[in-house]
């Protein structure tokens, strides 16, 4: 499923721990950027690679909110909604993107690029507000930043 | 205000990340020395303790103490867990760590693993640190080159692995036992104690969880000695720490200052002041998890556990949130229950069911629906959660809850049509 450098990628990854479960998060974090979101058949491959029952896994995708168990868009756009941001222009960056994507909490776009989700305090509140492009971060965004972030990710 | 650079000294400079420039600076001298000297690791620990150095993760544990916990004569092996989770609102200093100095880190790993007699380190970084996890895992990766992790490092007969892992956007990874569980690959659920993580942590073994700016500490305190340490700032908690700074001032961002100065000053003075020249209305001093303090407080308080303690606060992450005149506190309040209940593992029942029942009643007084009796129910709540839970998530929820609610009480009244005031109900 996965190219040989991947694998071996994944290979250091779970020689790192004592057990290959241990594995679970960074292992699934790192086929979650090659594939965009974890579907059934990812799972599986996972479950086997780290010796396990594709439940486990499940257990594990399902509790965490950067592991996606569903379909996301081609980009996925975190933007935060906790209080350091909300007072200071958090809530309106919010309300733009909303109004910019024409897309609701955890909406994707009509053509499939952009997945609006919020995110709780990203370590980063003396710079708010902040977002997240697929996971990387962005300070001090204004609504007229936000639409050239956008704009540059293609 | 005086503000320090113990932690932050090298924060600027150029290259501040690369190995070169921290050995340049003196960096892994003291950690080489220790194993050259094949130092004795109880005298290490000793040192630690002697120096005052309190957690900076949150709950503020003697460090030295946590240490001397790790049972010596256990035959299992020993783990160190850094805590890179860094998710507490309001709470942004160890990324500046990871991203700016990661070999100060890496150094107090060296160090803190060998005193624990620790042979296997793993730093936990929350996966939203993308910059932070490429220069930590770069990091690591340059010292293993200049054999300073490894096997029989220098010739030591010491080794020392040092890997990086991570989370996946939960809180409640940041409880030590949750990210103990988190490492493991299973559900991140907090774990009842005792058994403390000191005697079995990680994959049932004697390890020691630390903050990321708890462990940078540790190689000062090795170089300069426990007596330098335990000088700085307050003498019951003493110490240099990174505060940092969000909300309604002019110049929001992280300071580092000895505990022991005037909250105000660092308002007035580093901060800039309010922004736009407004009144100050509250502040949130600890992370989004400690009491609510009034600007007659907030002129008051010394930044140090028993200053803070006398405003019934904490100093918890040193995440320091600032509201002006322009913020409602219910609005507030009711971001921040959001957040737990959102964050809520789900393990416990009341932390589970409380948080979203108050984010209900909170949101009813909101949109003018509320009853002045929500208050108390509000506070009955709070009671009923607060001590009854596996981890201090729900306490962590409770207090800024009941304290905001209390002293702010007047906001929620406001809210709150005549005819389901209390004299109306009772009439
Ligand atoms: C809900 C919750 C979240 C926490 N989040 C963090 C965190 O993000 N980082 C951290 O260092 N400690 C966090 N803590 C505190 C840890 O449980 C633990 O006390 C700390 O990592 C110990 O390190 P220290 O003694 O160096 O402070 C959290 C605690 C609770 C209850
Ligand atoms: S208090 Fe809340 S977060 Fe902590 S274990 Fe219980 S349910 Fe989970
Ligand atoms: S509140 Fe938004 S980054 Fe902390």
């Amino acid at each position: 499923m996965f190219s040989a450098d991947l694998v071996t990628e994944l290979e250091e990854i779970r020689g790192r721990f004592p057990y290959p479960k241990a594995a679970m998060v960074p292992v699934l974090r790192r086929v979650q950027e090659e594939k965009g979101w974890l579907d059934g058949e990812t799972q599986a491959w996972v479950a086997e690679f780290l010796s396990v029952e594709s439940i486990e896994v499940h257990e594990v995708v399902s509790f965490y909110p950067m592991l996606y168990g569903q379909p996301v868009g081609k980009h996925v756009v975190h933007v935060c909604r906790t209080l350091s941001c909300d007072v200071c222009g958090g809530k309106e960056l919010w309300k733009h993107l909303e109004k910019k994507l024409g897309v609701g909490r955890n909406g994707t776009t009509a053509d499939g690029r952009f997945t609006l989700r919020a995110a709780e305090c990203l370590a980063s509140c003396g710079t708010a507000p902040v977002m997240l492009i697929d996971n990387e971060r962005h300070e001090n965004v204004g609504p007229a930043d936000a639409d050239k972030l956008l704009e540059a990710t293609s | 205000m005086k503000l320090s650079n113990v932690i932050s000294a090298r924060f600027d400079k150029e290259g501040s990340t690369k190995l070169k420039g921290y050995r340049e600076d003196g960096g892994y001298e003291t950690f080489l020395k220790v194993l050259k000297e094949k130092r004795d690791p109880a005298q290490l620990i000793d040192e630690v303790k002697t120096s005052g150095l309190r957690g900076r993760g949150g709950a503020g544990f003697s460090t030295g103490m946590k240490w001397s916990f790790v049972p010596k004569d256990s035959p299992k092996p020993k783990y160190l867990c850094v805590n890179g989770d860094e998710s507490e609102p309001g709470t942004f200093k160890d990324r500046q760590i990871l991203e700016k100095d990661p070999h100060q880190l890496l150094e107090g790993v060296g160090l803190a693993s060998y005193a624990i007699g620790a042979h296997t380190a793993y730093i936990y970084l929350r996966c939203e640190f993308k910059q932070g996890i490429a220069t930590v895992q770069k990091a690591i990766r340059k010292a293993y080159e200049a054999g300073l992790f490894g096997k029989d490092i220098q010739g030591s007969g010491y080794d020392l692995d040092v890997h990086l892992t991570m989370g996946a956007g939960a809180y409640i990874c940041g409880e030590e036992t949750s990210l103990l569980n988190s490492i493991e690959g299973v559900r991140p659920y907090p774990r009842n104690k005792p058994p403390f993580p000191a005697v079995e942590g990680l994959f049932a073994c004697p390890t020691i969880v630390n903050n990321v700016e708890t462990i940078s500490n540790i190689p000062h305190i090795i170089k300069n000695g426990a007596d330098w340490h335990a000088k700085l700032g307050h003498a019951e908690d003493p110490g240099s720490r990174l505060w940092c700074v969000s909300g309604h001032v002019e110049k929001p961002g992280v300071y580092e200052a000895e505990t022991g100065f005037k909250l105000q000053d660092l308002i007035d003075g580093p901060c800039g002041g309010i922004r736009g020249g407004k009144k100050l209305k509250a502040i949130i001093p600890g992370g989004s998890s400690s009491k609510v303090l009034l600007p007659d407080e907030v002129a008051q308080v010394t930044m140090d556990t028993p200053g803070i303690r006398a405003m019934g606060s904490s100093l918890g992450s040193a995440g320091i949130i600032v509201l002006d005149e322009t913020t409602c506190m219910v609005d507030a309040v009711l971001n921040l229950m959001k957040f737990y209940a959102h964050e809520s593992c789900g393990q416990c029942t009341p932390c589970r069911e409380g948080t979203p029942w108050i984010v209900q009643i909170l949101e009813r007084i909101e949109r003018g629906e509320g009853r002045e009796v929500d208050l108390e129910l509000i506070e009955d709540l709070a009671s009923n959660i607060e001590g009854r839970t596996v981890c201090a998530l729900a306490d962590g929820a409770c207090w800024p809850l009941v304290s905001i609610v209390k002293k702010f009480r007047h906001e929620f009244l406001a809210k709150i049509p005549a005819a389901a005031r209390k004299e109306a109900v009772t009439a």
